[in-house]
């Protein structure tokens, strides 16, 4: 096959099996949009989903060997956490914590 | 477009900029082709990891099967999106497949999380607007970083990190509205059992079926102590 039929061929495909993700549930499941069931998988779902991905994330963007042990992106964290528990000013919690983890990241801190 | 509504999307300018340049610069520097495909994969994909992979995929000119099998089992997560949505897309009208074509992570996040106080036709035309925000920023980025590739010369190491914020942030808010914690254990003790247990590519899938999961026996436990309460 040539090289730009291939690519052109390959976004075709990659582009039909993500929207297949996310239209399925759609396309079978919107009659019963009333269900006790999906009421409630839809009322809890997008926190503990919210919660799974701190989680996920958070464990790739720290360094778990010494001398950080996870601190790098912990106290980011940390400082999110209470800065928005404090304000609860979405952006100013976001930019700080996200400042402070650059800060963190670009001092070199966690490769000595 | 309203201010307010633009500061809502703000932490995904700050993470998917960086992200979708990481996707342009691999993907000029990996590849051979033009850089504008980069920002074509971003129009027509708006897949963040799904696109990174894509790149090996494209390195290695793996058959269109495998293709359709690796992209759908890493964007699988999606499938749990939409059982949250199935109302607050109803009657949307046409803007309902673009709605459901740009449900990534990010985009769900937001759309659950933030405040509805309108009418329902007006929330659905935020939701659009803040979904198409969303992916300019996507397809901005990977023009940027194919367009530059090797050349970016500000350090923008861990910006990335605005996107963790936004959820830490989101996980609060979501705690705020419901008053309940049980989702929020699930979730993460899913991700962990999903980090400590599963390779990379698919921690997030599991950790997805395993919450779900949990949701599910919670549901089935109310159910029956209603039942043995009115039986």
């Amino acid at each position: 096959m040539d090289s730009t039929l291939y690519i052109l061929s390959f976004i075709a495909v990659a582009t039909v099996a993500t929207f297949a993700t996310r239209v399925i549930p759609f396309l079978f499941l919107s009659r019963h949009h009333e269900h006790p069931l999906l009421l409630h998988i839809g009322r809890y779902l997008p926190a503990a989903v919210m919660a799974l991905l701190v989680v996920v994330f958070l464990i790739k963007s720290a360094s778990w060997s010494a001398p950080a042990f996870g601190a790098d992106a912990l106290l980011p964290c940390a400082v999110v956490i209470l800065l928005h528990l404090w304000h609860r000013n979405a952006l100013l919690s976001i930019v700080t914590g996200t400042a402070v983890y650059m800060a963190i990241q670009q001092s070199g801190l966690t490769t000595l | 477009m309203n201010a307010a509504l633009f500061r809502q999307t703000l932490p995904i300018l700050f993470g998917y900029l960086p992200l979708g340049m990481a996707f342009g610069v691999l993907f000029s520097t990996q590849l051979d082709y033009a850089w504008w495909y980069a920002p074509l994969m971003g129009v027509t994909i708006f897949a963040g990891a799904g696109q990174i992979l894509a790149v090996s995929l494209i390195a290695a000119r793996a058959g269109l099967l495998e293709v359709f099998v690796a992209m759908f089992v890493l964007n699988a997560r999606h499938l749990f999106y939409g059982l949250s949505l199935l109302g607050q897309f109803r009657g949307a009208g046409w803007r309902k497949i673009y709605l459901i074509f740009g449900l990534t992570d990010e985009t769900y996040s937001l759309l659950t999380s933030r405040p509805r106080p309108g009418p329902r036709e007006d929330e659905q035309r935020n939701d659009f607007r803040i979904t198409l925000l969303n992916q300019a920023y996507w397809v901005a980025g990977c023009a940027l970083g194919a367009l530059l590739g090797d050349n970016v010369a500000f350090d923008s190491t861990g910006i990335e990190f605005a996107l963790v914020a936004l959820f830490i942030v989101l996980t609060i808010e979501q705690y705020k509205a419901l008053g309940e914690t049980f989702p929020l254990w699930a979730g993460a003790l899913s991700a962990a059992l999903a980090v400590a247990l599963l390779p990379a590519a698919q921690q997030l899938i599991g950790a997805v079926i395993l919450a779900t999961a949990a949701l599910l026996i919670q549901y089935r436990r109310n159910r029956d102590n209603v039942e043995r309460v009115h039986g």
